[in-house]
């Protein structure tokens, strides 16, 4: 065959397969778009486009007195917001005691953080639950985010370390001589140069308790303390098709937002993991 | 005679090692008086003696708590015993660290002064204890943070995994017993327990290894046909084909179990129904078609991480590579094989290994899409339960508690070897491993 045929023909076929690629991805948030403009709470009758479409469920999420919904957001903004923020501060102390001092237990500590690293918080529940019991803080937020915070430690501060292992010491030196004392060093040379792989602690932990599922599912119990994730899945949990339409409706206003905050940032992301990530 | 004197002045002088050592080990701080650092082994001697009144009854309770878990059914809570036991010990394990600290500084300063070493003022030993404690003081909170929301938890789990602790054996009207190794032998005796065991054990490993690896493959085939020169509009697929990833994954999940709904799901209502006939596929009902499902989800909403990994490790990669290997006439075969693969799993394999992990204790997808289910006669688990999944059923459905530890303990073990591989990956684990 005519080797311009033979390539054309190739690339034809690649672009046939992301077209099939693009349809196997979009019909699933297309279809459950469909089903929130769908009036009425059956699946049933329910299709993908509706012949009277409406936004009933976009107004009932707002402003009916027995939606919680408003509240799901703001619990889910607190524990994402106080998770990130308290992750960055945490992870970044231990990132830098790491980095840049040797002390005893610095090695020994490396490998804990490693090993525990790989362990899921789940492996724990019947612990954590019983604890969190104890001390009276089952049912808050504050225990969830402390869970969050504690978690995500090991793995964070290997990204992190790994990261401030490429900014040359001689930028400490350099201050120390010039009489910054420790702290002075760690607030106004490392934090600044490390901006771009604290935004990527502060995004994975923000995003991490938005979607999570599972620890709030076992800390939370009364609907008033529930985050966002969890709310949406108790109003399909129980009669599932009853409720679909107007969970759908509530996963598109969260899920837009976070897509688009996603596909800016995706780069940034993977650059970020990449860097601190093969390395740590 | 002067000379002798002197020497006797020396002798005085002259401080033991080994006493300061023995002193240290009797009371933290004497043997730091003994060195005649005062203000140092006075403020010793304080903490510990604040250390032993303020924990004693506190360690003593927690002791005899773990060692005995009670004596008096309704009167003592095995659970809270077995909490304060570990609490105990990890206090414990504080002081012992602080202690053998205080009895080599005292030795190590014991020898020093005899070499002549003048003893710093004590605003100077302020400042050089700062220096030193620096990396201590910024590591604490997250160090007491990680210990009680995961190594805490952790011991907890595993302590209770040798615990008879369960709905019918549960405090404060029982007590709790130590019971050695019978969970374990219970999972491989105990026809249900077995059975249960063996089906769930060899599906998590199917399902780990046929779901990341699709992951990854899917990525990669994606990846490099992104990356062919002849094909444009690169931005555009890239974020098409990304898409899954942004949208939040339990939203994906719900849609998806919705969409494959045995009854009224669009995939039997539009597509199987319409083009196949009958009623339909039992997609939710048989777990066979359930674990195809899992896997094929898990696809979708997996290999645009791996996607997004390659597509950046390929643009890095110099096209010299490639024009070498075409000069040595390299089929386009070779050139994948011996260029492309070779450059994106070195680049990209530790965070592959934690794909695998992550799948591993995947509770979301198994959990969210069918509950684990559909159920399966002659055992506790559902047809398409993980490990993970299965110990969160035990744990708040039938409150079998000490099972679910043990089977916890089991995914602890299997995720260590995980961890082994990932130790010998991590190269920047290689440059501490010499310092």
């Amino acid at each position: 065959m005519n080797p311009k045929v033979k390539s054309k023909l190739e690339v034809a076929g690649i672009y046939t397969i992301f077209g099939l690629m693009a349809v196997i991805i979009i019909y699933p948030l297309v279809w459950a778009f469909g089903m929130s403009l769908n009036p009425g709470n059956s699946l049933y009758s329910a299709s993908i486009i509706p012949e009277n479409w409406s936004l009933e469920h976009y107004k009932w999420l707002f402003t009916d007195p027995n939606s919680d919904y408003l509240l799901w957001y703001k619990n889910s903004m607190i524990v994402s917001g106080c998770a990130a923020l308290f992750s960055v501060i945490m992870t970044s102390f231990v990132a830098f005691s790491f980095s840049r001092y040797q002390f005893v237990g610095k090695k020994s500590g490396l490998y804990t953080f490693l090993i525990l690293q790989m362990f899921p918080v789940m492996m724990a529940m019947v612990a954590l639950y019983i604890f969190l019991h104890l001390i009276g803080l089952l049912d808050t937020l504050t225990g969830l985010i402390l869970i969050y915070i504690g978690g995500q430690i090991p793995f964070n501060a290997w990204l992190v370390k790994g990261y401030l292992d490429t900014i040359p010491r001689e930028l400490d030196e350099a201050a120390r001589i010039d009489g910054a004392g420790h702290f002075t060093v760690f607030v106004r040379i490392i934090l600044p140069l490390a901006k771009p792989i604290l935004a990527v602690v502060a995004l994975f932990n923000f995003m991490t308790p938005l979607f999570d599922f599972i620890l709030p599912s076992i800390i939370l119990n009364s609907p008033e303390k529930y985050t966002i994730a969890l709310g949406l899945f108790n109003f399909i949990n129980d009669q599932f098709s009853n409720n679909f339409t107007r969970f759908s409706a509530g996963a598109i206003l969260i899920a837009v937002p976070v897509a688009i905050v996603y596909l800016f940032l995706q780069r940034f992301l993977i650059s970020g993991l990449t860097a601190g990530g093969t390395k740590g | 005679m002067p000379s002798n004197e002197a020497s006797i002045e020396m002798k005085e002088k002259k401080l033991n090692p080994t006493i300061a050592m023995v002193l240290s080990i009797l009371l933290a701080g004497l043997g730091q008086i003994y060195n005649k650092r005062y203000i140092k082994g006075i403020s010793f001697i304080v903490l510990e003696i604040a250390f032993i009144v303020a924990t004693f009854d506190f360690l003593w309770l927690g002791l005899w708590g773990i060692i005995t878990l009670g004596t008096i059914p309704g009167v003592d809570h095995s659970i809270f015993l077995l909490v304060y036991g570990i609490v105990a010990l990890i206090l414990l394990a504080f002081a012992v660290t602080f202690y053998v600290f205080n009895v080599l500084d005292a030795r190590k300063q014991a020898i020093k002064l005899n070499n002549g070493w003048e003893p710093p003022t004590f605003s100077q030993a302020v400042k050089n204890g700062y220096d030193k404690a620096f990396p201590y003081i910024m590591t604490a909170p997250g160090l007491i943070l990680l210990i009680f929301t995961v190594v805490f938890p952790l011991l907890f789990a595993i302590a209770l995994a040798f615990t008879n602790y369960d709905l019918y054996n549960s405090p404060p009207r029982n007590l709790v017993e130590w019971v050695g190794l019978s969970n374990f032998l219970d999972l491989g005796t105990v026809d249900i327990w077995k059975n249960t065991f063996a089906s769930v054990f060899t599906w998590t490993i199917v399902w780990t290894i046929v779901a990341t690896s699709f992951q990854i493959v899917v990525g990669l085939i994606l990846a490099v046909l992104v990356n062919d020169k002849r094909i444009k509009f690169k931005k555009t697929i890239r974020t098409i084909l990304i898409l899954p990833w942004a949208v939040p994954g339990f939203v994906s999940i719900l849609i998806f179990a919705a969409m494959f709904n045995d009854e009224f799901g669009a995939i039997n209502q539009d597509i199987i129904i319409p083009l196949i006939g009958g009623e339909g596929l039992p997609w939710l009902t048989d777990p066979f078609y359930t674990k195809i499902v899992l896997i094929l989800i898990q696809t979708w909403l997996g290999y645009p991480f791996v996607f997004a990994l390659f597509s950046g490790v390929l643009q890095s990669i110099s096209s010299e590579w490639y024009e070498a290997a075409e000069v040595d006439g390299a089929t386009r075969w070779q050139k994948f094989r011996h260029i492309t693969l070779p450059h994106v799993l070195f680049a990209t394999a530790p965070l592959l290994i934690i794909q695998y992990t992550t799948n591993f204790n995947n509770f979301n997808i198994i959990y969210l899409f069918n509950e684990g289910g559909p159920a399966v006669q002659g055992q506790n688990a559902g047809g398409t339960d993980i490990l993970i999944s299965w110990v969160y059923k035990l744990t708040f459905e039938t409150n079998d508690y000490s099972m679910a530890a043990a089977i916890s303990l089991i995914i602890g073990l299997i995720v260590s070897i995980f961890a082994i591989f990932q130790f010998r990956r991590t190269s920047s684990f290689k440059e501490e491993g010499n310092m």
